[in-house]
């Protein structure tokens, strides 16, 4: 593996080297390295085009990880990878693209995740993503679509943290009786960037909730959309907060939309755009900090 | 320590200059507890925003310890040894009361001294250090880590907003301690406040009236003064201005 690659597994998947546990590595639109466990199964799609993970039910304390390194110019990456969780398994997931992209043509990755959890299993599911070199666009698409069984809990951490030219990223959740979802998205654009995300939700079973939190911050002239339709069908809680900082030319356009089709769902919509916050800045300043510095703690924070 | 040399502010307002402080002059010592007191409106909050840095003067000289700080910017006072505490304390969204409290600090800062800040102004460290400074904290609870991180500082010269606005009746008497305890070290700490509590506490009690001071000088001989002018029968009201 080279150093450039090796940097992208550190950022992606917070790894210094291959894991010992399960594991599955994607290498410029091929499957590299796969190891099942015990617990996690992977099993290559027929076609060649991603994987089926099986979790067996029970299954804790363990994790998978699963990162994909584009490193080459001209790379057109889609990937399927469906993951079944048995029943009250508990597990972490990390996943997450990084594009190293050197050439003049564009490289792309499309990665299509379906989770399918069964009656109690939690997951939390960490994905990254990430662009590197001065080269065309590092384009990357990811699709996630959730199946919450009853009483199941999925927790998705999204991070797209700089050097992504674009991205269409689209989230498709149906929640059964008793299921949570919990959404924690964060995405940073500047120079000529766009970032797009789409949510929708679907609270279908009794007493399931949802909480969708998007952050972002979109500097020189980046383009950000952020579009989410949470369905209530029953006694449900659903909840969606989308917060944005401004700065330089750029744009964000946020809708939250909630549909209510029972008296007992109750659904929240938040949405703030804005820039820094003046006295944010004044506050910092009275610390000793410099305009620079007080900038850089709020966005980090904002996005931690 | 910190002196003012006819300092003047003004605004225009329908066309018309008005002035906020008019040809403000006054010396501050070193180690003192100065309370500053008035009516609304009367200039204090914007006196402080001066001294900070937060407004600029309009004209007018500020020293401290003889160097002219008037074209410093807010940082650049601050790195010299003034700390701010707001009226209103900001919310970060993201950013946690250790995160405030450890930059206040100028060293990097041990869990056990940003816990002791915490402590000194009545709240439970273990409980607030990774809060976020959202709106899911309190006024009060915002007022307090307000006033702990700029005690966390280490500053030559504090300033306070009004500190004991949103503080309850139960921590008063540690909000008083802290201030008390900040002058035993060294520390210089001019307070702007209606309550009697703290103007007890005064060496000094400096008495605005529309941008002009009207008193200054030591509390037991400015208050007995003050209580008999008009403009003091509003003093346990009070605001931003």
């Amino acid at each position: 593996m080279s150093n450039i690659e090796k940097d992208l597994l550190l950022a992606v998947a917070d790894l210094h080297q291959i894991p010992s546990g399960a594991f599955s590595l994607r290498e410029n639109g091929k499957g590299v390295q796969i190891n099942s466990t015990e617990n996690i199964e992977i099993v290559p799609k027929e076609n060649g085009k991603g994987i089926d993970i099986y979790v067996k039910a029970g299954t804790t304390n363990e994790s998978l990880h699963m990162p994909v390194i584009i490193s080459k110019s001209g790379v057109m990456d889609v990937v399927y990878n469906d993951f079944h969780i048995g029943k009250d398994a508990d597990v972490l997931i990390v996943a997450g693209c990084g594009v190293h992209n050197p050439g003049k043509d564009s490289s792309e990755h499309n990665g299509i995740h379906s989770f399918y959890l069964e009656e109690g299993a939690k997951v939390r599911y960490v994905e990254k993503h990430i662009g590197t070199g001065v080269g065309g666009g590092k384009i990357l698409n990811p699709i996630t679509n959730i199946n919450l069984g009853k009483n199941s809990v999925l927790t998705m951490e999204t991070t797209q943290l700089g050097g992504v030219s674009s991205s269409v990223r689209d989230t498709n959740a149906t929640l059964g009786k008793g299921a949570k979802l919990v959404v924690k998205e964060k995405i940073l654009t500047s120079l000529d960037q766009t970032a797009d995300s789409t949510f929708h939700v679907n609270l279908k079973g009794e007493d399931c909730s949802a909480d969708i939190i998007s952050r972002s911050v979109a500097r020189d002239n980046s383009k950000q959309t952020f579009y989410s339709s949470m369905v209530g069908e029953c006694k449900c809680f659903g909840h969606v907060e989308c917060d944005a900082i401004l700065m330089d030319k750029a744009s964000v356009v946020a809708t939250p939309e909630i549909v209510a089709k029972c008296v007992d769902a109750s659904l929240v919509h938040e949405a703030a755009i804005g820039k820094i916050a003046g006295e944010q800045l004044i506050k910092l300043k009275t610390l000793g900090l410099s305009d620079k510095e007080a900038e850089d703690m709020i966005i980090s924070g904002f996005l931690s | 320590m910190i002196k003012l040399d006819n300092v003047s502010y003004k605004v225009k307002e329908g066309g018309k200059d008005r002035y906020i402080l008019r040809n403000v002059s006054l010396e501050i010592e070193s180690g003192d507890i100065i309370v500053v007191t008035g009516h609304n409106g009367s200039g204090k909050s914007t006196l402080m925003k001066i001294i900070m840095g937060i407004l600029p003067v309009t004209s007018g000289k500020i020293y401290l310890d003889g160097k002219d700080i008037t074209d410093m910017d807010i940082a650049e006072r601050a790195r010299l040894g003034i700390a701010y505490a707001f009226q209103t304390p900001v919310r970060f969204k993201g950013l946690k009361v250790r995160d405030l409290i450890s930059t206040a600090q100028k060293t990097n800062s041990k869990i056990m001294d940003v816990c002791n800040y915490l402590s000194r102004v009545g709240l439970c460290a273990r409980d607030y250090i990774d809060r976020e400074l959202n709106d899911k904290l309190s006024g009060g609870e915002l007022k307090r880590i307000e006033i702990a991180t700029t005690f966390a500082r280490g500053a030559r010269l504090n300033i306070f907003d009004e500190p004991e606005a949103g503080i309850d009746l139960w921590s008063f008497d540690g909000l008083i301690s802290a201030f008390e305890e900040n002058k035993g070290e060294g520390g210089t700490n001019i307070i702007i406040s209606h309550q009697e509590k703290i103007i007890g506490i005064a060496d000094k009690v400096l008495v605005l009236d529309s941008g002009n001071v009207v008193a200054y000088g030591d509390r037991e001989s400015v208050m007995p003064n003050v209580k008999t002018r008009p403009v003091c029968s509003m003093l346990q009201g009070g605001s931003n201005e």
